[in-house]
């Protein structure tokens, strides 16, 4: 039903051949519906030796040797142009796998060259050669401390594509994530959790060894992740008595086709011991998923302006218990004038492994501004000191003014968050009706 | 509006027509249930199984020869016979993803008792998004020759067809989409035969953020082509669980039994006439002929009493005289439940002009009513006095009042109520949360959000507006009353 295309992480099977009854717990007959691709061979042939080998068909990759340099060009251009054949005979062939295929996942950063530049090239490919199909592309933004000198290059380039060929992004931060599972070393190392905590909880990798960890957290933060999608795709793949289909959250979240840039938060993030929790241990996690601590990113929705806010719930958890929380916590939150009761629910009976329920939260709000207006700032710094520009203006297709675009496209979304934040504080009124004779 | 004043009153005349030709048969006509998207799967089997079970309920508080001839009555209406004699119900499902009518149909089986049938449902992989552009224009019109050819087979079964109920909610983008689509072609295809939408009508705090703009083009759609619209409120069902049901985490499933019980209390057979004791042929037709004189007006909202949980109800009883007066209360004074009804509200003294004419803003008014039905259910029903709906207060002055009140009756109790009663009205009871709906939409739409959403599929900016027009001219209308 869906189809990722991954620099990472899977979620969607199809089944190799007869297609027969599956045998429990074994996934060897079971393929990803996915496309790897790196213009590196490193992670993709770990991936290969690791334990999910049998899950990728090997023949849905698509590797070079030498890698992008982190440079948005060589990877949109340079690759792009190289590799676009195969990539589209690779993605049509899964195609056809699909009885109905609904959407592509993207996952990518923003900073490097290949997911940056290849990535968003393949946004384009994706457009013109599946118009119908959804576009989700989960973007790893830089941090303030990242290695890279040139992701803001990459970044803004790429922002550019987002703004155009994506119908949503959700961008996430290594930071955020790192803060997330540092507060879960903390939680389960101080005891606090005590014998609540499950070694093997899905929300970490390895089986409780922390040291492990801490020498590679990537795991740990991707897993999270990981996590992210599932509970993204939990309603469409379970049931419930209110389900939500991935079409739905581009229909509900994004009320015009430029602000497409979804924040997210995840709660809870570690695993809970009891099965049954009374609804004051339930009315807590809707609180935490309104809580910075959460998200998926650094941005501070409940200052800024909300558009709209989906809630996607999982486990034991009943409309009334969904309705008493939004109640709540509507009060602290702001909405945007012609879009006060802008909520979408949905209810999965299926709580992820582990857990007795789960909240995902997706809102669509002005607070990722800072995080465009940061980035925008660092090209500037950058691009005016030209530090780097000849190895990007040297490759074929490359011009100032594809950075000049770019960088004018940035403005324009940051002006159009810059217009609702400046209805803010406005009193919301209702506006004069039809008159209509009787 | 509408093509023909005069077609409401005429089909029941058709339908009283066959009845009397048809004299000396005394087998109840046949309804066909189509269930749209998810939510109006997951109430019609409630549906389906509260009125099977109320029919086999072995008290029923009658003679056993009257207790066969309600079952016959309720099972001709509403189920066909299989050939292993378990019941089929007379229904089409249909849904643009295949999760709920697969548990929809094992559930139905699970219970042993009565079932759907193999081939009745229709299911796609994709959805619609929560979009009724997509739902209406793109859905209906590829799946257009599936479903009424599903329709088709479930109605040649039928001895007798008196019409069709489509449930449906207007939140989403299949049950509101594609069910205006498919009550479309039901009106160019069986013209002679009754629809009546059970639609379901979403909480004012978000189900789905587009919810508005998919109620406005549902109503207008709706308006044109139904026959009546029987309105549900998620939020008027959710504080009946609260309050009366006292159930502690209110859940779909329980806001969906409420609903069915109300739907089930209305339709279950009742003798045809004063003094009968033959189970009415016709209720569709009968209730469409009582309550919507005019097409204008086609808003009808059901209440009932009492309504408790099962605990409770051990210990209560009620007389004929407190349950009709708490229900003309509640008319009056539009409650939906029979607690916290305002009894400071009166009609206005007869022969003096109403208090001034109804404004949406207006906190305390007076519920004129254009029509209304009583049934009643149980234990001496015969001996009901229901005179005091009879008051010309309560109309407004186009009916005469002898047209404007009808009641239904039958000695049968309901489910487990030694007496209960319904009420279907068609008043000013449904302008305020409609005109909360249109409030919201118009909003959300002078600003333009969502709009690419809609157009992307066809449906205009001028579609919005038509419908606009449409719905603020039938909260006039009913304001004006």
């Amino acid at each position: 039903m869906g189809y990722l295309m991954t620099f990472s992480h899977v979620l969607s099977f199809r089944v190799v051949g007869d297609g027969g009854s599956i045998s429990k717990g074994k996934i060897c007959s079971l393929k990803a519906r996915a496309v790897l691709i790196d213009m590196e061979e490193g992670v993709v042939n770990e991936i290969l030796q690791g334990p999910l080998r049998d899950v990728f068909d090997s023949k849905q990759l698509i590797t070079d040797i030498s890698g992008s340099g982190n440079n948005w060009a060589v990877g949109h251009k340079v690759f792009g142009s190289l590799y676009q054949e195969k990539i589209l005979e690779k993605l049509r062939k899964s195609a056809e796998h699909c009885d109905c295929l609904q959407c592509f996942f993207i996952i990518h950063s923003m900073g490097g060259g290949t997911g940056s530049g290849l990535g968003t090239f393949l946004l384009k490919v994706l457009e013109d050669e599946f118009p119908e199909v959804y576009r989700f592309v989960t973007s790893i933004y830089p941090s303030g401390e990242d290695d890279v000198i040139t992701s803001p290059y990459n970044s803004i380039l790429a922002m550019k594509e987002l703004n155009e060929h994506a119908d949503c992004v959700l961008p996430i931060d290594n930071q955020s994530l790192f803060d997330i599972i540092s507060k879960i070393d903390v939680m389960v190392n101080s005891g606090k959790l005590g014998a609540a905590i499950k070694p093997k909880s899905l929300v970490t990798s390895s089986t409780g060894v922390f040291k492990k960890r801490q020498e590679k957290p990537f795991d740990a933060m991707n897993n999270i992740v990981a996590n992210l999608l599932l509970n993204l795709t939990s309603s469409a793949r379970f049931e419930g008595s209110l389900n939500m289909d991935l079409n739905e959250i581009s229909m509900n979240l994004v009320p015009f086709p430029q602000l497409h840039y979804l924040v997210s938060s995840l709660t809870p993030l570690y695993t809970l011991a009891d099965v049954n929790i009374p609804p004051r241990r339930l009315d807590q996690m809707f609180s935490d998923a309104f809580s910075k601590d959460h998200q998926l990113i650094r941005a501070d929705p409940r200052h800024s302006l909300y558009l709209a806010c989906a809630l996607m719930v999982r486990g034991n958890v009943q409309i009334s218990d969904l309705r008493r929380n939004i109640e709540r916590l509507k009060p602290s939150l702001q909405f945007v004038s012609w879009n006060q009761e802008g909520w979408k629910t949905s209810l999965c009976s299926v709580p992820p492994v582990g857990h007795s329920h789960s909240l995902l939260a997706l809102a669509n709000n002005t607070c990722v501004k800072p995080t465009f207006v940061e980035l925008k700032e660092r090209f500037i710094r950058l691009y005016k000191k030209k530090a780097h520009l000849h190895h990007y203006l040297q490759i074929e297709g490359m011009e100032e003014s594809c950075f000049s675009e770019a960088v004018s496209s940035l403005s324009a979304l940051i002006q159009e968050y810059n217009q609702l934040d400046a209805t803010k504080s406005m009193p919301v009124e209702d506006l004069p009706r039809l008159n209509v004779a009787v | 509006m509408g093509n023909g004043h005069a077609q409401c009153r005429h089909l029941g005349q058709i339908a009283h027509f066959f009845e009397g030709v048809c004299f000396g048969l005394f087998l109840s006509m046949s309804i066909v249930t189509v269930q749209l998207g998810q939510c109006g799967n997951q109430i019609g089997f409630e549906v389906f199984d509260a009125l099977f079970n109320d029919s086999h309920c072995p008290r029923g508080l009658c003679s056993k020869k009257e207790n066969e001839a309600y079952q016959a009555s309720c099972k001709e209406r509403f189920f066909s016979e299989e050939e292993n004699g378990v019941p089929l119900a007379r229904a089409v499902l249909v849904d643009m993803e295949p999760k709920v009518i697969n548990q929809t149909l094992s559930k139905a089986a699970r219970s042993g008792r009565w079932k759907y049938g193999q081939h009745s449902c229709f299911c796609q992989k994709q959805g619609s998004g929560n979009n009724w552009a997509y739902g209406y224009s793109v859905h209906g019109p590829r799946h257009e020759e599936s479903i009424m050819n599903l329709i088709r087979k479930e109605v040649e079964k039928c001895d007798s067809l008196s019409g069709f109920f489509i449930i449906m909610s207007m939140a989403g983008g299949t049950g509101s989409g594609l069910g205006a689509f498919v009550t479309q072609n039901l009106q160019d295809q069986y013209s002679s035969a009754l629809k009546m939408n059970q639609i379901i009508w979403p909480y004012g705090t978000g189900e789905v953020i587009v919810q508005n703009y998919n109620s406005i083009l549902t109503l207008s759609h709706l308006y044109r082509s139904s026959d009546a619209l029987l309105v549900h409120e998620n939020d008027a069902v959710h504080k009946i669980c609260a309050k009366l049901m006292n159930i502690k985490q209110i859940s779909f499933c329980d806001i969906n039994q409420v609903l069915a019980h109300q739907l089930g209390s209305v339709f279950q057979p009742t003798y045809s006439g004063e003094g009968s004791f033959h189970y009415r042929r016709n209720p569709l037709g009968d209730l469409m002929e009582n309550l919507v004189p005019h097409p204008e007006f086609k808003m009808l909202g059901v209440r009932n009493i009492p309504q408790m949980s099962e605990n409770s109800l051990a210990y209560s009883t009620f007389t004929w005289a407190g349950l009709l007066k708490h229900l003309r209360q509640m008319l009056i004074s539009n409650a939906k439940m029979e607690e916290g009804i305002d009894w400071q509200v009166r009609p206005p003294l007869s022969g003096l002009p109403p208090l001034g004419k109804m404004s949406v803003n207006r906190e305390i008014h007076f519920n004129t009513s254009i029509a209304n039905l009583v049934i009643l259910r149980g234990k001496d029903a015969h001996s009901a006095d229901v005179g005091a709906f009879k008051d010309p207060a309560l109309y407004t002055s186009w009916l005469e009042p002898v047209h404007a009140f009808n009641v239904w009756k039958t000695q049968r109790a309901f489910r487990k109520y030694e007496r209960s009663a319904a009420l279907v009205s068609n008043s000013q009871s449904l302008v305020k949360p409609l005109d909360r709906i249109v409030g919201k939409a118009w909003n959300m739409f002078a600003s333009r959000a969502y709009l690419h959403q809609y157009t992307k599929f066809g449906i205009e900016e001028e579609d919005f507006l038509d419908s606009f027009t449409l719905l603020e001219q039938v909260i006039a209308s009913y304001c004006n009353l």
